[in-house]
């Protein structure tokens, strides 16, 4: 019996410890085998409502958690920002509560501002599954970025992890630094100093600017788009630049070990962070990400929507 | 069903290594009469002791057929109707069963067959892998109070019992203590 999850929320991987990742991810084992059966549903979540609330724009996160929610029988709604009443002034809390009234059983919450999951979390019976908040933290994506690493690799203890790109504003590298060094995995950011600020080495991780001396020793090289929707223009040196400096382009891949991993959270920017024939390669495990995705959004809906509610 | 740990000096014995290893024989045996195509036959045991005894039989039926038949493992934990009725939520395990079921014969292996609720998350589980020829049903012990109407094919003990008491079976391989049944007494 699962003495090992009694969470009812998953906001982030800072409050959880190495136990209840670990479990998380054995619980997505048996739910990726669902994906290979003839019929992919399983009754878990029967006759559970969850909401899909997403107040940024995002299709491939939001799929992944509606497909995860239908292979567990749930029912879904989905609600964006322009269908949203928070464009007419109800406030966050109000929408939420509106929401919890139509006895919905689980939050899935993707919000411009860190902390909104919490500060809902805190105020409703109904279970809140961060789906990304600002630049805080996205604990789905870290995981199932733990899961893929664990998946092809055996292990992430002591592996050299290397993670590429805009860490300033990224909450996948936020919640990666976390689970990956709660899991015992050397993790090594790579970036401008402008979005890689030396103050990262607080968190128990190594800061360096110059990719190709990193390179030769990684494990596996996450590569995270460049957000240009958050960017700001003194912080980014531009398109061209960015590629030369820290792309990982054909001839960088090839300072790359041969068994060396290359993830990339997606939307990849083909020829920005990354050369096309590279995202394509054989070293490249970016459409397992997806895949895994889905398995691990299955089990956490499984662990959190599938508690008793006191 | 799982039972919680209690420790045996407060229960009766009801069977100990050796008269487990004599139902599980029969069963067996029972297994080939009724089976005539044997090789058709999978045995699927039911997290964790339905596993260990559906290995065990099938170590039986290669002792006395000289036949290897499959076993697989069919896990019911996201099967069960009464996810967030129960204080805890089961621990979910992966399924493995030999592809495709259909024209075979699918024997699920468990240890207590109790309220029948297990078994029809077994069936549900196995039907979303295929369409087995048929499905049938092993239990080392059947201790009555079915709550749906399902009943087993080979038992390996009838044990009358109130629904107060509880069962517990102890297997060497998934208990670390001697193989034995008890029954407790609340």
């Amino acid at each position: 019996m699962s003495a090992r999850w009694n969470r009812k929320d998953l906001l982030g991987l800072r409050e959880l410890s190495a136990d209840e990742i670990n479990f998380i991810l054995e619980t997505a084992d048996a739910f990726k085998q669902v994906g290979a059966r003839e019929i992919k549903k399983v009754p878990a979540l029967r006759g559970k409502t969850l909401v899909n609330f997403f107040i940024e724009p995002s299709t491939r996160t939001r799929t992944s958690f509606e497909l995860a929610a239908f292979r567990l029988s749930a029912d879904v709604i989905n609600i964006s920002t322009s269908t949203s009443s928070l464009t007419k002034g109800e406030t966050l809390k109000d929408t939420a509560r509106n929401l919890e009234a139509l006895h919905a059983d689980i939050l899935v919450l993707r919000h411009s501002s860190a902390g909104a999951p919490q500060f809902l979390a805190q105020r409703l019976k109904t279970s809140v599954i961060n789906a990304g908040d600002g630049a805080h933290e996205h604990p789905t994506q870290g995981l199932l970025d733990l899961y893929t690493i664990r998946e092809k690799r055996g292990k992430i203890a002591d592996l050299h992890v290397v993670i590429v790109g805009d860490i300033l504003f990224s909450r996948v590298a936020r919640s990666n630094i976390l689970g990956l060094t709660k899991l015992g995995a050397r993790v090594t950011l790579v970036g401008p100093s402008t979005l890689v600020p030396r103050e990262f080495e607080k968190l128990g991780v190594a800061v360096s600017h110059k990719i190709d001396n990193v390179l030769p020793d990684a494990d596996v090289v996450n590569l995270l788009r460049i957000q240009h929707e958050r960017q700001r223009k003194e912080y980014f040196p531009g398109t061209a630049e960015y590629t030369q400096l820290f792309g990982l382009t054909k001839e960088r891949a090839k300072l790359l070990k041969p068994d060396c991993l290359i993830m990339h959270p997606g939307p990849i920017n083909r020829g920005v962070e990354i050369d096309s024939e590279v995202a394509d390669s054989l070293q490249s495990v970016i459409l397992d990400q997806v895949t895994n995705g889905l398995a691990v959004r299955m089990a956490v809906l499984y662990l959190c929507g599938g508690i008793a509610t006191p | 069903m799982k039972q919680t740990k209690q420790s045996p000096s407060a229960g009766v014995p009801i069977m100990d290594a050796e008269a487990i290893r004599r139902a599980l024989r029969r069963i067996a045996h029972e297994i080939v009469e009724r089976n005539p195509e044997l090789r058709s036959v999978v045995l699927a045991g039911i997290p964790s002791r339905g596993v260990e005894i559906a290995r065990r039989i099938a170590e039986f039926i290669r002792a006395s057929e000289k036949i290897d038949i499959d076993t697989g493992i069919v896990d019911v934990a996201m099967h069960r109707d009464d996810v967030g009725a129960r204080a805890e939520l089961p621990v979910v395990r992966a399924s493995k069963l030999p592809l495709p079921l259909e024209g075979r014969t699918l024997i699920i292996v468990d240890d207590v067959l109790y309220t029948g609720r297990t078994v029809r998350a077994a069936m549900d589980a196995i039907s979303s892998f295929g369409r087995p020829a048929r499905i049938q049903l092993a239990a080392l012990i059947d201790r009555g109070h079915r709550e749906l109407p399902i009943r087993a094919d080979y038992v390996g003990k009838n044990l009358p019992s109130a629904a107060t008491e509880k069962v517990g079976v102890r297997l060497e391989q998934t208990d670390g203590e001697p193989d034995a049944v008890w029954l407790f007494k609340e």
